[in-house]
């Protein structure tokens, strides 16, 4: 019976894990035939699954935007749900390719952590939001109050910034998960509760009188979420880099999930260059040429992935602001592809 | 100490010196009033005792009761249905809900088309929980087969898949709910049996190296909560191991659970053998038998049945603890019922005591039934050694 | 086999004998477990090379940057990791303790309500253990912290004169605030307490010798509360009561209970309780039915001789289960962080490990330092118990 037993248990701990990077993560994710990809548990907007376990998110679009560069298949991706706390160690054991799970770029998770951050798919900042009735107009006069904060997130060290900074105290509230922080506070235990601002639009959606709370204007720290791979893996980091400068080029180009077909036979030498017809870019980065093609097939432009996920076309309503292309006052730039 | 008075000395000042009153005759010994009057009312301070008993089952009842029964809301499609109105200014549980969540809470996000297999995964649980702990049903020895060997295995390939004969393959992060809490729970059991025997027999060895591990292993692991375990094995267990393997993190925590219970086990099978009188060993010695033929044949057979109401406890306890694994990310049924929580459509301000008293209930059959098994052992085992 | 005369050395293969056998599964498992750490250890020093990450505790003593609610050293945001630790460190001994001392008071006292001749006390205390014991910890925590959440808002709350507001924020109550002198008051609970030790001691002596008793508890007011009053009194009444004041967001300062200790005590109590109250039971029961019957007979009342005759002799089998339940409560304090209560592991583990990444020496200093609680206790227990034992003549 002993040896049976432990027979399973290896046989089970054989089936069970995954072939994870050694060499290329690029090599190692075209012959396992998917991506791994770690996202967040629920956030709305960003990564969410519902009860099907069926995935949407901006951050779950960029990750279908990889593997359909790679395997011209935007559903050849595995979602590893991923709390604050454990996504980089997740990362750095290679139990997932890419992190994309609206993630703070900071100078210490580049360096310290292991972490390598190339792109800023979601321009966000940290906000507050109260109870109407505080009738609170300004995070400054927080003063005093009880906050409710998620552990492990940089949200964590921002508030005791910003509040030293402006000379007022509040007493912390400090939960694990995102679930519980929201409840402590829908149920009254914090006068505020305090995330990136998308956050508090996709957490209001779940309370239980979403029009009694007000997300106050200050925007107090810098969040730029973007997607996260191991160090050391350059030609790994290009692929997902380029990803988002590939839908990023699409918006600016006009080219749709809808019009890309139709795309492949314009004589713009900037759109030839994008859906591969004209150059061979993709090659270099060690994908096909009609890499971007595939892409916007699969998951459309920034700017539409943006609309449907977090924008206009979904519950969340978030207007394009600072995520803007360049080109019309955002802060969203892509390098040249040529 | 000096005896220096005799005791009907007067100077010993414990002991009468007249003789007590005569009590008056006994009054009537039978019927509700004489059972009332002895069991509740017998004195002035049982009868305060029983006004306080009173008092407090009104106070903890009148709370529970309306709350769960008479306010309670039964039906309804949405959120609207459990909200105070003026109509219904209080408002109870709101069961509702969690008839709508039932198969979330049972399956997780498991693909519909395909939870018939978990359907039948139960229903082998079934048959092999019943036929392993039924004392008398026949062939009990292909029963604990079955449990052990065939249940597991064939649990694997069923939820996980096999795509040679037409089951696709359903990755761990699909599993949850009470399927994974009843997985986590089984693989403890299944794991920490044999596991906990082997632990207790290097215990109780005479190899010195042996000895020294199997204690230190238990001691270390019995002196640190389950939750660093937990912890540990998710951050850690991926370090230690080749960056090849990558363990699932769903098995990450069945290791720990298994490792962790394992430990427990041990030290309840070590009770059962301590408890067999030295002549078993001696016995077993004098027959000629090997060190595991004695073991197999004669010491673990009476140990383990000795101790089998504390086995069955001890699978209480691990059943108990596997709501831990929801604190490092495992999809169980506590995680689905928070999960459950944020659902705009049923945010109210009953949810989230409405599915903890469920889950409190769902847990209290589990144990309660499982505690009330290892009595009913208990019971027999002690009538056939009374004879 | 035949004709084998004594003194002769049966001739056995050497794969046979007992003892080349045990040495040769020692060392195959001592060499097992040795590859299996060097395996591991490899692994890690790979693992941890490739990512960049440098393992170690040097992040002790860098700046922590955040606050935590709920601390008895003091702690800001510039303190350091160190002090993180501590702070996380005391507040779980602390929960731990009073804890323990609940738990016991409450667990004796539904231990012996189960053995009331009584039938509703003893049917109420069954039910009380059947159902706090199958129900998981974490379950009740969750759900005590949730139902102590609907407790109203702090500005739902009328002003009252009594200024105690029990609010989802935790109880406030006027807290004293000490000015010059009462220092004093503190000495004359010290030497109150002192003389009440001083006077327990004679007391027993007496009873031993003259077999009179002494009325110890009003002694014991006296002694350890009336002095202390004298003493207020004497000083010029030097501690002012600051009542709670009222907020835009509920109450300025500290709550007197935060809700989340208050919580994870509850549940904590109401659970270890319910496992001392069998403790107890089975101890009891152990005592021989002659105890009762002879003190019975030499006429002691049934609280006398339950606590004269019956718990002495029972806490020799008590305590060493008792002492398991102790270790148990500490070891469960871990999860109270799931309910935000800042003990060790939510502090540490948690934040701590977030913010610096340090997997191992994290995991590896608080897994020692339960380790270590637990070995100090099972050391100082077992040292206890022979002390204990049963002297057989």
């Amino acid at each position: 019976m002993k040896i049976k037993i432990t027979g399973l248990v290896v046989g089970a701990v054989a089936v069970l894990a995954a072939n994870a990077a050694s060499a290329g993560t690029l090599e190692n994710v075209k012959q396992k035939g998917f991506l791994q990809c770690g996202s967040n548990t629920s956030l709305a907007g960003f990564g969410l699954p519902d009860a099907q376990g069926n995935w949407t998110g901006l951050d779950v679009d960029y990750c279908r935007a990889i593997a359909a560069a790679i395997f011209g298949d935007g559903t050849k991706v595995k979602f590893t749900p991923l709390a604050a706390k454990d996504r980089f160690t997740a990362l750095q054991s290679g139990e997932v390719d890419v992190l994309v799970r609206n993630t703070t770029w900071t100078i210490s998770r580049d360096t310290t952590n292991g972490a390598t951050f190339q792109a800023v798919n979601y321009y966000d900042g940290q906000g507050f939001i109260v109870r109407k009735s505080l009738n609170v107009k300004s995070a400054l006069e927080l003063n005093g109050a009880t906050i409710c904060v998620q552990q492990g997130t940089t949200t964590e060290l921002n508030l005791t910034d910003y509040f030293r900074a402006n000379k007022i105290t509040y007493k912390p509230v400090v939960f694990a998960g995102s679930d519980e922080t929201t409840k402590a506070y829908d149920s009254g235990r914090c006068d505020a509760f305090t995330t990136d601002a998308s956050g508090l639009f996709a957490e209001r959606l779940k309370m239980s009188k979403p029009e009694d709370n007000v997300v106050l204007p200050e925007i107090i720290s810098k969040e730029p979420l973007g997607p996260a791979v191991r160090q050391g893996d350059e030609k790994w980091t290009k692929i997902v880099m380029w990803t988002h400068y590939a839908m990023l080029t699409a918006e600016e180009l006009g080219v749709t999930k809808a019009n890309v077909d139709e795309m492949l036979k314009s004589t713009n030498p900037d759109v030839k260059r994008l859906l591969g017809t004209e150059g061979k870019f993709g090659e270099g980065l060690g994908l096909t040429n009609d890499w971007a093609y595939k892409i916007i097939k699969a998951v459309g432009n920034y700017g539409e992935a943006f609309e449907r996920n977090v924008g206009q076309g979904s519950q969340l309503k978030i207007a394009r602001g600072i995520n803007a292309l360049w080109s019309k006052g955002g802060l969203q730039y892509a390098p040249p592809i040529r | 100490m000096t005896m220096t008075a005799p005791l009907n000395s007067p100077q010993v000042s414990y002991v009468r010196t007249a003789s007590a009153e005569a009590l008056p005759p006994p009054t009537k010994t039978s019927g509700a009033a004489a059972w009332i009057r002895d069991n509740l009312f017998s004195s002035v301070g049982n009868t305060l005792l029983t006004l306080i008993g009173i008092a407090l089952a009104y106070v903890v009842l009148s709370a529970i009761i309306p709350f769960m029964f008479t306010n309670a809301t039964f039906t309804g499609a949405n959120r609207d249905a459990c909200i105070a109105t003026a109509n219904r200014p209080v408002i109870g549980a709101c069961w509702a809900y969690v008839a709508t969540y039932m198969n979330y809470f049972v399956y997780g996000s498991y693909p519909i088309d395909q939870r018939w297999r978990v359907d039948i995964l139960y229903a082998m649980f079934v048959f092999g929980a019943t036929w392993m702990l039924w004392l008398d049903a026949p062939k009990r020895g292909l029963g604990a087969l079955f449990f052990f060997v065939i249940l597991p295995v064939s649990a694997f390939f069923l939820l996980h898949g096999l795509p040679a004969i037409g089951l696709e393959t359903v990755t761990t992060e699909r599993w949850g709910g009470m399927l994974v809490t009843f997985i986590v729970a089984i693989v403890g059991i299944v794991v920490s049996l044999p596991f906990g025997i082997l632990l207790a027999l290097g215990r109780r060895s005479n190899l010195p190296i042996v000895k020294m591990f199997c204690v230190l292993f238990i001691e270390f692991v019995r002196g640190v909560p389950l939750i660093t375990v937990l912890f540990a094995a998710n951050f850690m267990l991926p370090l230690f191991l080749p960056p090849e393997w990558n363990p699932d993190r769903l098995l990450r925590a069945l290791v720990a659970v298994a490792l962790f219970s394992s430990a427990y086990m041990a030290e309840v099978v070590r009770a059962g053998l301590q408890a067999l009188p030295k002549g078993q060993y001696e016995g077993a010695d004098a027959m000629g038998l090997s060190y595991w033929q004695g073991m197999r044949l004669i010491i673990l057979p009476q140990a383990l049945k000795a101790t089998l109401p504390n086995i069955v406890n001890s699978n209480v306890a691990l059943f108990k603890d596997t709501t831990l694994v929801s604190t490092v990310g495992i999809f169980d049924f506590v995680t689905a019922l928070q999960a459950s929580f944020k659902n705009p459509e049923w945010a109210t301000s009953v949810t989230s005591t409405t599915g903890l008293l469920f889950a409190a209930s769902f847990y209290f059959v589990c144990c309660f039934g499982m505690s009330k098994y290892a009595n009913f052992i208990e019971k027999r085992l002690a009538k056939a050694d009374k004879r | 086999m035949t004709n084998m005369t004594v003194g002769d050395k049966p001739k056995i293969s050497p794969f046979y004998d007992p003892k080349v056998r045990g040495l040769f599964f020692q060392v195959l498992m001592l060499a097992l477990v040795a590859l299996g750490v060097f395996i591991a250890y490899r692994n890690a020093v790979e693992g941890l090379r490739r990512q960049g990450v440098v393992s170690s505790l040097g992040f002790w003593d860098s700046v922590a940057g955040f606050p935590i609610s709920f601390k008895l050293i003091p702690f800001t945001e510039l303190s350091t990791y160190g002090t993180a630790f501590w702070v996380g460190l005391i507040n779980t001994l602390f929960v731990s303790a009073i804890g323990i001392v609940l738990a016991t008071i409450l667990g004796f006292i539904i231990g012996v309500a189960r053995l009331s001749t009584n039938w509703l006390v003893s049917k109420l205390a069954y039910w009380y253990v059947q159902i706090i014991r199958n129900i998981p910890l974490l379950i009740q925590l969750i759900l005590i912290a949730d139902i102590l959440q609907h407790l109203p808002n702090t500005n739902e709350l009328k002003e009252n004169s009594l200024g105690i507001y029990l609010s989802n924020k935790g109880l406030f109550t006027p807290q004293p605030d000490f000015l010059g002198g009462s220092q004093y008051i503190f000495y004359a609970l010290l030497a109150g307490l002192a003389l009440f030790i001083a006077v327990y001691y004679w007391a027993k002596d007496r009873q031993t010798k003259t077999g009179q008793q002494t009325p110890l508890l009003p002694i014991f007011l006296g002694l350890v509360f009336g002095l202390p009053l004298v003493a207020f009194f004497a000083t010029g009444m030097p501690v002012q009561m600051q009542y709670p004041v009222k907020t835009r967001f509920g109450f300025q300062g500290d709550a007197t209970l935060q809700l989340e200790f208050v919580a994870a005590l509850v549940g904590l109590v109401v659970y270890t309780a319910a496992f001392i109250a069998e403790v107890v039971r089975a101890g009891i029961i152990s005592v021989s039915k002659g105890q009762t019957e002879a003190a019975g007979a030499l006429g002691l009342s049934p609280s006398q001789s339950l606590k004269l005759v019956i718990v002495p002799q029972a806490m020799r089998v008590i305590l060493p289960p008792l002492t398991n339940q102790y270790l148990n409560l500490t070891k469960n304090s871990t999860l109270a962080s799931v309910i935000a209560f800042p003990e060790l592991v939510q502090v540490f583990t948690g934040t701590v490990l977030n913010q610096t990444n340090q997997a191992i020496p994290i995991m590896g200093v608080t897994m020692l330092v339960y380790l270590t609680i637990s070995l100090i206790t099972s050391f100082l227990m077992n040292n206890f118990n022979k002390r204990m034992a049963l002297r057989e003549r």
